[in-house]
């Protein structure tokens, strides 16, 4: 009887679903029109400048125009984008597409339409989220609506220090939304678009390679190699429609040595937390320790953030690391789940995946962004709600990635909203993670019976642990030092002092969060 | 809530799968009214700060500037000036440049806010030399002052309202709440004035709230002390003295000893006064000063364009050239009055929670209408008893908002300010209507007398109206034609809130009055 009401009310519930999700997105928009004014980075002008330069030359000129010096360093998808945003711009003030006269360009009409395309934009990630969620019942879409379209990190990196991850990550969404429902064409297609976006999202494609290779090209040599044919053909033309006209203008070569710029440092100017962090300050201690020693240890010349020069190495004691050691690394971290993916190519494992090797390559690679925790904390809230465990672990990963990128907006203007953005985030996520994950329930959502999940195990209701608690505390502390107390006590000496304590403590969650994951695909059937 | 979670979390899926509105909220509420209010209340702070980022009136318009630079003056004065000569005259103090003209806690307030500014940025609040100022340092310090007090008294008194208005909530009403305190802490009007134009109005207001609360619970010596500091902060909280007036009074003839339960009461507002007062008590002279300072008489009878009985019928009757000051302020006085007593004696003959709440709106709706000397700002005053009244007149609450905005958009205009207003605008609609709160009913009586079309018909004017006064320029011959037109439109529209609010009162159902009857026994 139950069942009958549920699928007699499915069509008006399927209608209420789509207006509450633009309920959350529009609240999101208000809150994002009201950051308007607020502080923008350089990649501001850096999009600008694509506009205009999108716009005004023709495509043989996109990848050799050096006008500004942001020059345009996406793939070609990227730079269609901007080009087609430039025709609005241009349509609301030509100036701000123009080469010379709109550089460095700030009045309200280019600061009003750049901040409202990535607004818009995001319409995307909105279309990957509700096709990820779409069949789950109620209370687990709220839960990742709230997690995702609600992101305090989303609010951060675009809406303030503006960029357009929201949106390329709304296509690894679709993507992914693909792959789960079996449809390993479209999954594919789509992660090839999101790469010819942007190039740094090719981290998890091993992940995708074998997953695909496994789960689409399986079932006999014959109808496997046909398969692999047509995916291997559907990648290609990605590829080529792409990269194509500037391999026939014989600008390949140009057009690649934009996208890897080699020459860049092991970090980025703002550490970010992952494990190279460990790694620079066990070669500082092992120096002062041997020095105390009465060791000679050279004290290098070089530093972390700039690039390779010569043979001078950043590090006195520990061996020089190369963007290949860091690549192997990063190919070794992910061996583990290459290997499940290979054995056992599930649908419903692919975001788990997708999450942990964007996560490997934020921990091991080469001049990481204090960003790209996005890549992985967004697509791991999908699945942050399957289970009490999922749900504790995303809980820390979260805050403490979003507690990470504090150090992007320096002005004291901004900082009762980036404080007041991850309190309202941490506070909500409690919330919510403990309305779904109640007091002493038996199991946790018998809900609908044909939907018995196999990861829906988890006993106990969602308590914040103590290590968490005390880690907690000490996030609070940290972030008293920096703020207040380092400069009244040690002023000007040791500025960096901080942003380095941030960095190393943030980058302990981020390793936890790597093993967790680990350990969770590795015990996984 | 957590109980029933545990006890049924079966039915609980198939009643969330119809979208039944008490468990919609679940992810919000289940947690309890402190734990909502916390969302809520970090929310409102959130949009609160981001409003702050906005231009302030009269940013870089001098050699005036505007309410900001007012405010900021008032604190050059207070940290640089003994208390006596506050008020002034004199080579130090010119009044003719942004003089105080508040009650004495607004001169204290600023006193307070401007050791904070001397202390980390003494540029901005030095004697002379600092008129004008502005910084970045300095705007963001200004805009922090009014943040931390609303968080310290609007965001408290909203707590205390809410707590003895609802009590022990049942489990299906606390999304109710959680929507309550929404719509109290995120009314856009004050947001943009406070915030985006820059007033502290969240103090007397949060003020004026914690003494409803009070009459609510029934201590009326904590409300006639809280009602006495709004009083103090900010002469227009008068608007309310009406109704706590006659309130207090109904209340004070049902018990024992009238005389003295009103005795008792006018002890404690005496002695309120005469600690706030007490650096100006020591002459006559200083007194009246401060005094004379208060009541702008010598200013016209409306400001600019309010959509207030006065103006509105100006357009037909000059009242400006037909009378006199003088006459004109006993004419308001008297209309005010007038206007004020019906709901004043429903009050003294049957005093009522929700007569209280009715009479408040009534009374500070006479004031807006009738009194001398309104600025389209003074509409906060009327719309705060309505954010009161918002579970009880739902459509009222949110048809007189959208107006008020309305009324005070060409003032949000000269301000820069249309960005956040539009925002504003959109999360309160969209926060009103949040899925799972169908609050607007059919059967909602004015919604009834209005008609759904007519509804829709003046919603569309409504949005042509923005649209029109941002896009085109008015006919040379008539500058202020759109002005006028927007101030007629809100004037009809809050003349019906007005009339509909006042049948409300009296047409209040007996049972309530007898629960105030035991009540009192």
């Amino acid at each position: 009887m139950g069942k009958q009401k549920i699928s007699s009310k499915g069509v008006q519930n399927s209608c209420c679903t789509i207006a509450t999700l633009w309920w959350f997105y529009l609240v999101a928009a208000c809150i994002k029109v009201l950051l308007f004014p607020s502080y923008r980075s350089t990649d501001f002008e850096v999009h600008r400048n694509w506009l205009a330069v999108t716009h005004s030359l023709p495509l043989s000129q996109w990848y050799f125009d050096e006008t500004s010096p942001w020059t345009l360093d996406y793939p070609p998808f990227f730079a269609h984008f901007e080009h087609f945003l430039s025709m609005f711009a241009h349509f609301i003030d030509p100036k701000i597409v123009h080469l010379q006269e709109g550089l460095n360009y700030s009045a309200n009409t280019v600061v009003y339409f750049q901040r409202g395309s990535v607004i818009v934009s995001d319409l995307c990630l909105l279309y990957g989220v509700y096709r990820l969620t779409r069949n789950l019942d109620s209370r687990k879409q709220k839960l990742i609506w709230l997690l995702t379209i609600w992101s305090p990190m989303l609010f951060i990196v675009d809406h303030v220090h503006f960029q357009y991850n929201g949106f390329l990550i709304g296509i690894l969404l679709i993507s992914l939304s693909y792959l789960e429902e079996g449809r390993d064409l479209l999954g594919g297609f789509f992660f090839a678009v999101l790469l010819c976006f942007k190039h740094l999202f090719a981290v998890a494609a091993p992940v995708y390679f074998v997953y695909l290779l496994r789960h689409y090209c399986g079932g006999g040599i014959g109808r496997g190699f046909i398969r692999l044919l047509i995916m291997g053909g559907m990648v290609a033309a990605v590829f080529a429609v792409a990269f194509g006209p500037f391999f026939h203008l014989g600008q390949i070569q140009q057009v690649i040595r934009r996208l890897f710029p080699f020459g860049r440092g092991l970090c980025h100017a703002y550490w970010a937390p992952n494990f190279w962090v460990f790694y620079i300050m066990s070669d500082k201690g092992l120096a002062f320790v041997l020095r105390r020693l009465g060791l000679n240890v050279q004290t290098p010349t070089a530093t972390f953030t700039a690039g390779l020069v010569g043979d001078s190495s950043p590090f006195s004691v520990l061996p020089q690391v190369t963007p290949l050691m860091t690549f192997m690394m990063v190919l070794l971290a992910l061996s583990p789940c290459l290997l499940k993916a290979w054995k056992n190519p599930q649908p419903q494992m692919i975001s788990r995946w997708v999450a942990y090797a964007y996560t490997c390559g934020f921990l091991f690679g080469w001049h990481v962004h204090e960003k790209a925790s996005l890549h992985f904390v967004i697509p791991l809230a999908i699945v942050a709600v399957q289970t009490l465990e999922d749900a504790k672990h995303y809980f820390l990963l979260s805050i403490v990635s979003c507690y990470s990128l504090f150090p992007l907006l320096f002005e004291a203007q901004e900082y009762p909203i980036k404080v007041l953005l991850l309190l309202l985030h941490s506070i909500l996520m409690w919330s919510a993670f403990s309305a779904q994950f109640p007091d002493g329930a038996e199991t946790a959502r018998p809900h609908t019976e044909k939907k018995v999940d196999r990861h829906e195990s988890s006993k106990g209701s969602f308590v914040i642990g103590w290590i968490e608690k005390l880690y907690l505390v000490g996030l609070v502390t940290v972030e008293i030092w920096g703020q207040f107390l380092h400069p009244l006590v040690l002023g000007d000496k040791l500025a960096f002092a901080p942003l380095m304590l941030i960095s190393i403590y943030c980058a302990f969650v981020i390793m936890y969060s790597w093993i967790w994951q680990l350990t969770s695909i590795v015990k996984s059937r | 809530m957590v109980k029933g979670n545990k006890t049924s979390s079966d039915t609980v899926s198939v009643v969330d799968g119809d979208g039944d509105q008490g468990c919609f909220w679940w992810w919000l509420v289940h947690k309890g009214t402190t734990t909502t209010f916390l969302i809520v209340g970090l929310f409102a702070l959130l949009v609160r700060a981001a409003v702050s980022l906005h231009p302030y009136s009269g940013f870089a318009n001098p050699p005036k500037f505007g309410d900001y630079e007012a405010q900021r003056h008032w604190m050059e004065i207070t940290i640089n000036l003994p208390i006596q000569e506050w008020y002034r005259n004199s080579t130090r103090n010119d009044l003719s440049y942004w003089g105080l003209d508040y009650p004495p806690l607004t001169a204290y307030q600023s006193f307070i806010h401007g050791l904070l500014l001397r202390f980390f940025h003494p540029a901005s609040v030095s004697l002379f030399t600092s008129r004008g100022h502005e910084s970045y340092l300095g705007k963001l310090l200004m805009r922090w002052t009014v943040l931390s007090s609303d968080l310290l008294i609007l965001f408290p008194a909203v707590l205390y309202f809410v707590i003895v208005h609802y009590g022990q909530p049942s489990r299906s009403r606390k999304s109710d709440i959680g929507w309550h305190i929404a719509m109290l802490l995120l009314n856009p009007c004050l947001i943009l004035i406070d915030h985006g134009h820059f007033q502290y109005n969240c103090i007397s207001l949060g003020f004026t709230i914690g003494a409803v609360a009070g009459v609510l619970s029934g201590m009326d010596v904590v409300a006639c002390v809280l009602y006495c500091l709004a009083l103090n902060h900010k002469q227009m909280s008068a608007y309310f003295a009406p109704a706590f007036f006659s309130h207090l009074l109904g209340k004070c003839f049902r018990r024992k000893h009238p005389l003295l339960e009103v005795s008792k009461l006018g002890f404690y507002v005496l002695g309120t006064f005469a600690v706030v007062w007490w650096p100006y008590l020591y002459s006559k002279d200083s007194f009246l000063e401060v005094l004379s300072r208060l009541a702008p008489f010598e200013r016209g009878i409306f400001e600019d364009y309010v959509a207030n009985f006065w103006c509105a019928s100006s357009i037909i009757i000059k009242w400006k050239r037909l009378f006199t000051s003088e006459s004109l302020r006993l004419l308001s006085l008297i209309a005010t009055v007038i206007t004020c007593l019906p709901s004043m004696i429903q009050q003294i003959k049957s005093p009522s929670n929700r007569g209280f709440l009715y009479g408040l709106l009534n009374c500070s709706f006479a004031f807006y209408m009738f009194s001398f000397q309104v600025h389209e700002k003074s509409i906060l005053l009327p719309l705060l008893p309505a954010s009161l009244l918002a579970m009880e007149e739902p459509f009222i609450f949110r048809w007189f908002m959208q107006f008020a905005m309305l009324s005070m958009f060409p003032l949000i205009c000269r301000d820069g300010l249309i960005v956040p207003y539009l925002a504003l605008l959109a999360l309160f609609i969209l926060i009103f209507d949040a899925p799972g709160q169908e609050r607007v009913k059919e059967s909602n009586y004015f919604y009834n007398y209005l008609g759904a079309t007519t509804v829709r018909l003046v919603l569309f004017c409504y949005f042509i109206l923005h649209i029109v006064y941002l896009t085109m320029n008015p006919p040379e011959k008539y500058p202020f034609l759109f002005e006028a037109i927007i101030m007629n439109v809100c004037f009809s529209q809050f003349v019906l809130v007005n009339l509909g609010c006042n049948i409300k009162q009296w047409v209040l159902n007996k049972p309530t009055k007898l629960e105030v009857d035991k009540k009192f026994i």
